[in-house]
């Protein structure tokens, strides 16, 4: 169809809630409704809203911070080993060169220390952070998504995405008010 | 939906953890107007303080870089003295901030949140000031601030993993940076908000740096959450081992009164217990003057002091099972550097005060009233402060000047440069602290709106 | 340019103050804020490096000696001086291969001889001459020390009239006319006084000058001389006769009040004769050969005293009483006991050493010190005429002295001539008179009435304020000298150096007087040829052995014709059962270290403990903690009370008063009081400046030594504080120094070894990971052998460049001596001391080094042979090691402690061994610059290094073998033998360090009589 040959005129269409509720009940009726490309926001985490978005999927930032993990300990222990073993191997006071029970902590240490970098990593990457300018920060009612008040997006990339029957479905969820957000 | 306050009906002051009648609003309003206001004329007298304190550690350390660690009272056999034990006495007050966040996070203790954020930076700060310690009381500290980490250089040379020294760096590095990703996640949504709230451009330009355009999506939200859990869930062990590994530069030695294998719980309550009277100490006068008592309420004060109360029950134990582990252990030298230098000896003095601040002085803490009282809860946190002090004293000097051989037993004390350093870094965390409390949001927002109780939300039933 | 304006100021100021004021103005000066700018500009680095600890005087003198340093004259302008390229490189000089040159240091005119170790012609190291009788290749601390005297910065630097610098040409010219008119008067009104002379060039000189001028006059003067000796010799047999005595060949010796020892003339070949009787370690031997046995009857405490088997503590006037008492009961003529040992325990005592003595005829010695009072020497020799040991262990020979006099009669009287305006001309050579004279003897006064005086010294002394002229004295590694040793033997002293301030030697000026311009070596050849009667090429190649050897063959005195008078010997018995002692005696001693005070200003003396006190850098007056509570200066032993700063008291002997510090020795006698001379010193330099007080001034003339009667002691309610080196006496029972009787030790060779209720072998760790199968270095110490005598300690500290800190930082506990003397008090109480221990110790150089393994640098780890090697170029100075260390013998620079500055310390260093600087921890390395010498030698040569090889510096200078090193993987090396023996352990064994420096347990010998033996072995260490 024609609005999906040239660019939409907005990027999406914003409806304003006072309550983390009313969002919730939104964001089911919108799947429901049968679209696909929507997005919450919202000044604290509500779960069951977030699990929705995410269609009850598993955040992969767990997988991210194991590989992390597994790499700060491969890299410590390997690390002690060739010092203390190949590159300088000394006699100090008498003990074994291979002391690994004495490597010990440094490979705790890396392996939180590189595991928390891939979870901060991790989070950000997967939520394409930083991202210092988007559409939505054009829309001033929006700069209230971090204080006081609950939004949902319709993206105008959802094949469903059609302006005049979208802003009335989206008036029929009762929001405070239903906004353009503009590219 | 319930209205705002409800939720508060019935409950005791005791229970509650944010006073009725506030929504995201006003709570967003109260914690960010101490950013956006102007700055109190008491905070400036505060400043003063911390700022003169810190001109005397610089004075300090121009000395000692010129003349020398002879400036100071150490010696042989003492051959440690202050600058370890503000080292231990730092790290261990530093450890309140992660565990509080961390631990309490897992244990879904709801009180955490509006003092995490807070006890995070003094985490931050108090290692800040721990880590000169170390570098600057060696010889050499011009070598010494990177000759001990393993990098490839042309003498060839690396560092010997055996040396808890060598542990130190890597636990004590690893925990400033983990607290301080830690500390700066939480800060995110925040950042956010100022960044929303502020009609100031610059502000805006520097909150938004900050914030890495946080919009608050769900999706967001959704990672997020997972990526903090899993950090709280990485400091946890972290915290547990930092102090463990502090205490092995000690146990790990063999001097009569280091060498016990008691010493890494041992500290780690310790610290627990410094640091929870940390934070009672800068938030009681914190939550007065910006009169905070909304949110951090009369049961923070309180469950901080039962969980001092608890570790300096557990440090008492530590105590006592060194005497035990001395005598059990029939070594003569152990059982003379515990049972008889230390008790009767020419330090016993420090000795009974330690006693008195870190066992005695706690007891109070049985009694609810007394649990209830700012003021004296923050009395007790002071004399705790200095008993966790005094602590580190006895193990560091008490140990080392009367060791194995009696022709080397030596007396020690601090000298003028001695003090003016330990001075001069609580000015430095105080500047710190200012500074934080100042210009960053001190109670974590985002999550104490999550406290609200039209953040609960009723999932409903698939109905398909 | 500015520096050099105000140099000239200074100069200028200078130009004005003469003579005593000299000094002063230099103090005044270093006030002025012109000369801190100067300073400052001039030494920036110890400008910075003073901390609050530095006071004022302090400050002073390191100005005056910086000053003293900048040359005064003329170091605006630098002389040019030609270097001379190696083009041809001089014979036998290898860069970096020292060299080693035989000479003398002679104390109180007694020599040593000393082999000198020089690199590139810098003398830096001294060690004994295994070829000379008095040394043997040992050596005392002060002959250690002797060579930072050379490069000592505060020596005199140039001729001064009237505090103005001279030339030596202007002195001669000065003093020529007046050689002609005192020839003219046969030298009426010429007066000499020196020390004790042996050296025969000095003394032919002085003969040929009374010779030419007969009414000349020579005295003599020792502030710490054997004038008691002399008498006592005098009177026993109406001759001067030198008594030395053979302890290889004793088997019981009774020492009364004597160091014998460590202090007087014969003290190392005595140490070493000594020790070599009671090596014990081989069992077989020991069955074989017994152990002799030491009675000390003493009222100090002194290193001998520590090492007898039995110590008998009495006031000095009872110890005479004791000799009394043992002639009585050897059946001396005239002689009976007195009552303080007519009955008891203390009769008993005296019975027992007697039947030992008698079961021991001419095996056995009974000996006292140079400070006992002249009836008891002379009483000692009819006793040891009766026990039939003249000839065997005590040799009377022709005195070694060029001219024996009493000396106390001899400087008196040239005081009273002087003030009765006899004295025309005073010339001083070497002694220093108006700091070491009596009170009574008031020199300063004397010179005053004095036209023309002249002194020699090594200082701007004291003396040299009131003096003329003033001539720079040579040091002994400077110039020509010759000089006989304890038993005559003659040895020449070659100079290492050329004078490093244009130094004179006595011979030098005594030609002047004789109108003769010939230089000491000239001197001394002139001498020895006529000595000789030889010239040419048979005096040469005679000359040339002589310096090679180090002393000249068969030189040794003539054994003398001596038959005791009985009549002078029931004399002195009969004197001394007149005496009575005192309430409080008060006992002077030379100071084992400054000896009079000539030594003061020696930083490694100073600082170098003393043997039983421990102190350093000041004197005290010592006393038992029982005599301290009744002077009601409380108990000074009690634990923690050792830390405070001890009770300031006001001594006052006849009137004359002093105030000094207060020391308590346990096992010191009761009701005595010991105080040694060699402080105060005014005049003597930065390092002397401040040390203690002058005892000399409540000392009399009549009773240099021993003060019975009229000795008052006042507590001044003031403290004050000392630094030592130890604080704490008891080893709490701890098993740290083992020992045994000896005939326990026969029968129960391991009895003496504690049970550990650990088996030190017990480690997880894996046993084959480094294995020393090349050398394996180790050392033994025998605690038998050692004496405290700290020439170990001074030995390390010059061959390893340890640096001088100072009064305040010892005070702090920041010495940096690489070996240290431990030195435990054992008995019930501090007020019952059963025994004196001593402990050198060292780096242990532990297999399982607990420093190594805490060290986060690597900058302390083994070697391959088995050293513990220090890193200092690694080290970032945590000082973790030095917590780690049990032994605690790791030393930190706390502060910049090496001078960087002083150029004429610079050229005594060792050149190879690092000079360590600020911030890094340093310790005893075994003398590893030795090691690697050798294995270098053994690699040219292809062959493994052989035992006795490698000597480190604290063996070499031990004059009781006390200390092994070698390798412990050759069976047949003397270490390995040593720790084969059942006597050797491990300190703090249980620990599992696996220590390579081991202790031979020490073993006593005590008379069963006195000291029944126990059903259970003692293990030494209760107390």
């Amino acid at each position: 169809m024609d609005a999906a040959q040239e660019r939409p005129a907005v990027y999406g269409m914003l409806a304003e809630f006072t309550s983390p509720q009313r969002l919730l009940e939104a964001v089911h009726r919108a799947k429901e409704a049968g679209y696909a490309a929507i997005d919450a926001f919202m000044p604290y985490p509500v779960e069951e809203i977030s699990h929705e978005i995410a269609d009850h999927k598993k955040s992969r930032v767990s997988a991210i911070v194991a590989v992390g993990a597994a790499l700060g300990l491969a890299s410590a222990f390997s690390l002690q080993y060739w010092i203390s073993v190949y590159s300088y191997p000394l006699n100090v006071g008498g003990r074994p060169l291979n002391s690994w029970p004495a490597f010990v902590p440094v490979m705790f240490e890396l392996t939180v220390l590189f595991a928390s970098f891939a979870a901060l990593g991790g989070m950000l990457f997967l939520n394409r952070l930083p991202r210092p300018h988007h559409p939505l920060f054009a829309v001033p009612e929006f700069e209230r998504a971090t204080v006081d008040r609950f939004f949902l997006l319709v993206k105008s990339d959802d094949e469903k995405f059609d302006y005049p029957s979208t802003r009335a479905f989206l008036e029929g969820l009762g929001p405070r008010e239903v906004l353009d957000v503009d590219w | 939906m319930s209205p705002p306050g409800s939720s508060a009906a019935g409950l005791d002051a005791d229970r509650i953890l944010i006073a009725p009648g506030h929504d995201a609003a006003t709570v967003t309003e109260k914690i960010s107007s101490v950013v956006f206001g102007r700055t109190p004329k008491w905070m400036f007298a505060v400043w003063a303080v911390g700022f003169a304190l810190v001109m005397a550690l610089l004075t300090q350390l121009a000395k000692l870089l010129f003349v020398g660690t002879g400036i100071w009272g150490v010696n042989i056999p003492v051959a440690w003295g202050f600058a370890i034990i503000n080292l231990v006495w730092w790290i261990g007050i530093g450890h309140a901030g992660t565990l509080i966040s961390a631990i309490l996070l897992l244990l879904n203790q709801k009180w955490r949140t509006s003092i995490n954020r807070f006890a995070e930076a003094m985490t931050l700060f108090a290692v800040a000031c721990a880590v000169m310690f170390p570098v600057l009381h060696t010889g050499r500290p011009w070598l010494a601030f990177y000759w001990l980490l393993p990098y490839p250089n042309t003498m060839g040379m690396w560092p010997n993993f055996r040396s808890p020294l060598v542990w130190d760096v890597f636990a004590i590095s690893t925990y400033g940076t983990v607290s301080l990703l830690f500390w700066f996640m939480g800060l995110i949504p925040d950042f956010a908000t100022l960044r929303d709230r502020t009609a100031h451009r610059s502000l805006r330009r520097l909150f938004g740096f900050l914030a890495m355009g946080w919009r608050g999506s769900a999706r967001h939200w959704h990672n997020y959450e997972m990526a903090y859990l899993l950090l709280a869930g990485l400091a946890t062990p972290l915290v547990i081992s930092v102090h463990s590994v502090i205490s092995f530069d000690f146990s790990v030695a063999q001097v009569p009164g280091w060498h016990a294998t008691i010493f890494p719980p041992y500290f780690v309550a310790g610290a627990v217990f410094a640091g929870f009277a940390m934070v009672l100490l800068l938030a009681i006068p914190v939550r007065r003057a910006f009169n905070l008592h909304d949110f951090i309420t009369s049961r923070h004060l309180q469950n901080m002091g039962k969980v001092m109360l608890v570790t300096g029950l557990v440090v008492s134990y530590g105590y006592l099972m060194e005497f035990f582990f001395a005598w059990y252990s029939g070594n003569p030298f152990e059982i003379f550097a515990i049972a008889e230098n230390r008790p009767t000896g020419p330090y016993k003095w420090i000795w009974m005060s330690l006693i008195f601040c870190n066992f005695l002085s706690i007891q109070l803490l049985w009694l609810k009233k007394v649990r209830q009282s700012p003021l004296l809860l923050w009395i007790i946190s002071f004399i705790v402060s200095i008993g966790m002090w005094l602590e580190r004293f006895v193990i560091v000097v008490i140990s080392l000047h009367r060791d194995f051989l009696p022709s080397s037993w030596d007396m020690y004390a601090g000298t003028r440069w001695d003090w003016a350093f330990y001075l001069g870094t609580i000015g430095f965390f105080l500047c710190l602290m200012f500074l934080f409390v100042r210009f960053v949001p001190m109670i974590a927002m985002f999550e104490m709106k999550h406290l609200l109780p039209e953040s609960k939300v009723k999932g409903r039933a698939k109905a398909h | 340019m500015k520096e050099s304006e105000s140099l000239n100021e200074i100069r200028a100021r200078l130009q004005g103050s003469r003579g005593a004021s000299y000094w002063r103005s230099l103090d005044e000066l270093a006030g002025t804020n012109a000369f801190r700018e100067l300073l400052h500009r001039e030494f920036p680095r110890h400008a910075s490096e003073w901390d609050g600890s530095l006071d004022r005087r302090r400050f002073v003198q390191l100005a005056s000696a910086s000053l003293a340093l900048a040359g005064l004259a003329g170091c605006t302008r630098q002389p040019i001086e030609k270097i001379v390229p190696y083009v041809r490189q001089p014979e036998q000089l290898v860069p970096g291969k020292p060299l080693y040159f035989a000479t003398v240091h002679a104390v109180g005119g007694y020599a040593t001889g000393l082999l000198a170790e020089s690199h590139n012609g810098r003398p830096t190291k001294l060690e004994g001459n295994p070829e000379h009788p008095a040394s043997l290749g040992r050596s005392d601390v002060r002959a250690q020390a002797a060579v930072l005297d050379l490069y000592d910065p505060d020596r005199s630097q140039a001729v001064t009239h009237l505090g103005q610098i001279r030339t030596w040409g202007a002195f001669v010219d000065a003093i020529g006319p007046k050689v002609t008119a005192l020839k003219a008067l046969e030298g009426e009104g010429l007066r000499l006084l020196t020390g004790t002379v042996t050296s025969p060039t000095v003394a032919a000189l002085v003969a040929e000058l009374r010779a030419a001028m007969p009414k000349a006059r020579w005295h003599q003067h020792e502030a710490a001389g054997r004038d008691h000796v002399r008498r006592g010799a005098l009177a026993a047999f109406g001759k001067p006769v030198e008594t030395r005595y053979d302890l290889s060949r004793a088997d019981v010796v009774v020492a009364l009040d004597s160091d014998f020892l460590t202090q007087g003339p014969g003290a190392v070949r005595y140490a070493l004769d000594f020790a070599r009787r009671r090596k014990v370690h081989d069992l077989a031997a020991a069955r074989r050969d017994g152990m002799s046995r030491l009675y000390a009857v003493e009222s100090g405490v002194t290193a001998t005293g520590t090492v007898a088997d039995h110590r008998l503590a009495v006031k000095p006037t009872e110890v005479a009483h004791f000799a009394l008492a043992l002639a009585a009961r050897l059946g001396v003529a005239g002689s009976a006991a007195p009552p303080f040992f007519a009955d008891g325990e203390r009769a008993e005592w005296v019975d027992a050493v007697a039947e030992d003595l008698q079961a021991h005829r001419g095996r056995c010695l009974v000996l006292a010190g140079d400070e006992v009072d002249a009836e008891v020497h002379t009483l000692l020799h009819a006793v040891n005429a009766a026990l039939g040991n003249a000839g065997t262990t005590v040799i009377y020979t022709e005195p070694v002295e060029a001219e024996p006099v009493d000396q106390a009669a001899s400087l008196a009287e040239l005081v009273a001539d002087a003030r009765a305006g006899a004295v025309d001309t005073l010339v001083i050579l070497g002694a220093n008179p108006v700091y070491d004279a009596p009170a009574d003897v008031d020199l300063a006064a004397a010179l005053a009435e004095v036209p023309l005086s002249v002194h020699l010294g090594s200082h701007v002394d004291e003396t040299a304020g009131h003096c003329h002229w003033h001539l720079p004295e040579a040091h002994q590694l400077e110039t020509w000298t010759d000089a006989r040793a304890f038993d005559g033997t003659t040895s020449i002293g070659q100079p290492l150096i050329e004078p490093l301030y244009g130094g004179k030697t006595a011979a030098e000026v005594l030609a002047v007087f004789l109108g003769r311009t010939l230089n000491a070596h000239e001197l001394l050849r002139e001498h020895w040829q006529t000595a000789w009667q030889t010239t040419g090429a048979d005096f040469e190649t005679r000359w040339r052995k002589v310096l090679h050897d180090g002393l000249v063959a068969d030189s040794a005195a003539a054994p003398a014709q001596a038959s005791v008078d009985a009549g002078a010997a029931g004399a002195a018995a009969a004197a001394i059962a007149g005496w009575t002692s005192g309430e409080l005696e008060l006992a002077f001693r030379p100071d084992p270290h400054l000896f009079d005070g000539r030594f003061a200003n020696n930083g490694w003396l100073q600082e170098c403990p003393r043997p039983i006190t421990k102190l350093t850098w000041e004197n005290a007056l010592l006393m038992s903690p029982a005599t301290a509570r009744g002077l009601g200066l409380g108990d000074l032993t009690a634990d923690g009370d050792q830390y405070l700063p001890t009770p300031v008291v006001e001594l006052t002997v006849d009137g004359r008063g002093l105030e000094i510090p207060v020391w308590v020795v346990p096992g010191h006698a009761d009701g005595a009081l010991t105080l040694h001379l060699g402080y105060g010193r005014d005049f003597a330099g930065r390092v002397a400046a401040g040390a203690g007080v002058n005892a000399c001034a409540v000392r009399a003339a009549a009773a240099p030594w021993r003060v019975a009667q009229g000795v008052a002691v006042r507590a001044l309610g003031r403290r004050y504080r000392l630094a030592s080196t130890q604080d704490h006496h008891s080893m709490e029972g701890r098993h740290i120094v083992l020992g045994d009787r000896f005939d326990n030790y026969l029968e129960h060779p391991e009895a003496y070894k504690p049970h550990l209720h650990v088996d030190p072998s017990l480690t997880l760790m894996p046993e084959d990971e480094f294995v020393y199968d090349g050398n394996n270095w180790g050392m033994s110490v025998d605690l038998t052998a050692c004496t405290g005598c700290n020439a170990c300690v001074v030995a390390c500290q010059a061959e390893n460049n340890v640096p001088v800190v100072g009064k305040d930082q010892v005070a702090k506990g920041r010495e940096m001596h690489w070996i240290r003397i431990d030195r435990y008090y054992q008995g019930v109480d501090a007020d019952r001391v059963e025994a004196v221990l001593h402990q050198p110790v060292l780096c242990m150089h532990c297999e399982q080094a607990p420093c190594e393994v805490v060290c986060p640098v690597a900058a302390t780890v083994h070697s391959a042979d088995g050293l513990n090697d220090m890193i200092y170029n690694r080290c970032v100075g945590t000082r973790y090691c030095s917590n780690n260390c049990p032994y605690k013998v790791r030393r930190f620079n706390f502060l910049l402690y090496q001078d960087w500055e002083t150029p004429s310390l610079q050229l005594g260093r060792n050149p190879d061994v690092t000079v360590r600087s600020r911030g890094v921890m340093e310790k005893c390395t075994y003398c590893v610059q030795r090691i690697s010498r050798a294995r270098i030698a053994a690699k040219m040569e292809d062959r493994e290094i052989r035992d006795g090889e490698v000597v480190t510096a604290c063996q070499q200078a031990c004059p009781s073998d006390a200390l092994v090193f070698g390798d412990m993987n050759d069976p047949g090396s003397a270490v390995a033998r040593a720790k084969a023996s059942p006597l050797d352990y491990s300190l703090l064994e249980e620990l599992g360090t696996r220590p390579h420096t081991t202790f031979l347990a020490r073993i006593r010998n005590p008379n069963p009589k006195l000291e029944p033996p126990r059903q259970r072995p003692d293990h030494g260490a209760h107390a």
